[in-house]
């Protein structure tokens, strides 16, 4: 009998677990500066909005919950997919190998290849942001804003799921890392921080039609601050299809592999 | 000298062979800059009048740290240094005729000069090309020049003697992932790469300026746009220099203590 994903993901995570905590002091170390870089960000936000009170029309409550809700989307997403953030190593050294002659999912043994505990730090850090935000917003919710909520969170998490797998598709080509990649990931992380009317409407495009951020982002925050039209509300939930092209490029890209390295 | 100038060489021209590399991070850099230089015109939009230096200021900041960003950032510290304490294999560096320090200072400065170099040209010209208020201006005085390329090589010393603190500190810990996560985390804030130091509470932005993070990038780029001037000019660079020779005793000293009771790992 096969035993499902899941299961096998778990005993991943549990052998994973145990090695880590072999070095607990780096560990938490580890955790603590993950924190601490994290934390820069909000410190960024909360002074510049000691001199400011507002930008392009929102207040430093309503940009703590963009802020909350774009990097809790983004560390889920880390913290499952930075499997693939060593890709190309595992691409380079012939290792894709022994992950295809095994009778389970690449995508699933990647992912479980590195699992990373001291994004944790980041984790615990967007929950902490998400429910100060939530608490001092201004919002009413009620169930449909909260489905919002939680879709922005998944939408966002689907979209850097997908860019982590674009980005290990294209290792199948480069045997290289691509840096600039990073622009997509951590830069997004980085910008996301504000709505990204701010930046623009050259950028506002690209985030809309190119990789869809603002979907999980600007649109519906102004549905939930009751500025934005009603489907609006829908947009976070069409974007889970992102992945669906993302996967299509990375099954082609695994069609592509041919093993190298000894 | 002449030894510690040739690792300098050697460090130097190694820096210099990763072209592919290099050419990612000036597409990163600059795109990253872009977005920081966008983000700041929205808050100058909302409210010019809060703006603690200039618009134009503010922008040739953002375009110096982006393109000399090998020099001030923590996560470039030498893998290698690491590699070698945790391995065990500073115990090769040791039988050397050489001074430990010496030579890993010299190192880390002909690394990150290289990458600096490197990278900085294209990212400048381009930035000097934008369109106006986006755009890199150039000061047409030579004394800012003068002032502004002593003040960057300065403030590039106090970098790698931080640095060096951090690495002898993981003869301590052993392990050093931690203590870079949280020396990154630390270094970012208070050197103000997440925002200029002005941009702070003005008490707390004259503590900031006092501490050895405020003698990074802080005082070079606003030297350039013209942010410090006059006496203020001297007595930034004074702080820089105290903070040299200051991090580099105690490193040396921490360094010192550590290869009395050193233990070498591994075989």
């Amino acid at each position: 009998m096969k035993t499902s994903g899941f299961k096998v993901y778990g005993r991943y995570f549990m052998i994973q677990l145990k090695s880590k905590m072999q070095y607990k002091a780096s560990f938490f170390c580890g955790m603590l500066g993950q924190f601490l870089v994290g934390f820069n960000v909000f410190l960024g936000i909360f002074f510049m909005f000691q001199r400011f009170h507002s930008i392009e029309g929102f207040k430093y409550e309503e940009i703590l919950l963009c802020f909350g809700i774009f990097l809790m989307a983004f560390s889920i997403a880390e913290s499952l997919g930075r499997g693939f953030d060593t890709f190309s190593g595992i691409v380079r050294n012939g290792e894709f190998d022994r992950v295809m002659v095994r009778p389970r999912n690449e995508i699933l043994q990647v992912l479980g290849s590195r699992i990373e505990f001291s994004k944790v730090g980041r984790l615990v850090q967007a929950i902490i942001i998400l429910v100060y935000a939530i608490a001092k917003s201004e919002i009413e919710w009620d169930f449909g804003k909260a489905i919002i909520l939680v879709g922005m969170i998944t939408g966002g998490t689907v979209i850097f799921a997908g860019i982590f797998l674009i980005y290990a598709a294209l290792c199948f080509y480069t045997l290289e890392g691509l840096e600039f990649i990073n622009i997509f990931t951590d830069g997004a992380r980085e910008f996301g921080q504000y709505p990204l009317s701010i930046y623009g409407k050259r950028i506002m495009q690209f985030c809309t039609f190119v990789i869809p951020y603002a979907l999980v982002q600007y649109y519906p925050l102004l549905y939930l601050l009751d500025r934005g039209k009603a489907w609006y509300g829908v947009l976070p939930f069409v974007t889970h299809l992102f992945i669906l092209p993302c996967y299509v490029f990375w099954k082609i890209g695994v069609k592509h592999y041919q093993s190298n390295g000894s | 000298m002449k030894k510690y100038l040739s690792f300098f060489r050697l460090k130097f021209s190694m820096g210099l062979q990763y072209r592919a590399a290099a050419l990612a991070g000036v597409i990163t850099q600059f795109a990253w800059g872009a977005m920081k230089i966008l983000m700041f015109c929205a808050f100058y939009k909302e409210d010019p009048s809060a703006f603690p230096m200039s618009l134009e200021a503010t922008v040739n900041y953002v375009w110096l740290e982006q393109s000399t960003i090998a020099l001030f950032m923590a996560w470039l510290m030498e893998n290698e240094i690491f590699e070698s304490i945790v391995s065990g294999n500073v115990a090769y560096e040791l039988c050397r005729p050489i001074n430990i320090y010496d030579m890993w200072f010299v190192r880390s400065m002909g690394n990150r000069y290289a990458k600096a170099l490197l990278r900085c040209f294209p990212i400048l010209f381009i930035a000097v090309c934008m369109p106006s208020p986006y755009g890199l201006t150039l000061p047409n005085n030579l004394e800012v020049w003068g002032l502004f390329s002593i003040s960057m090589v300065m403030s590039s010393m106090v970098m790698i003697a931080l640095c060096m603190i951090v690495y002898m500190s993981c003869f301590y810990t052993i392990s050093s992932t931690g203590i870079r996560m949280i020396a990154m985390g630390v270094f970012e804030f208070f050197q103000g790469s997440i925002i200029p130091i002005p941009f702070f509470p003005e008490e707390m932005a004259r503590v900031m300026e006092f501490l050895p993070f405020g003698s990074l990038q802080n005082v070079p780029f606003r030297i350039y746009s013209g942010d410090i001037k006059g006496m203020q000019i001297l007595e930034s660079m004074g702080v820089q220099l105290f903070w040299i020779v200051v991090l580099i005793i105690i490193g040396k000293f921490m360094c010192a203590r550590a290869m009395r009771k050193i233990c070498v790992q591994g075989g």
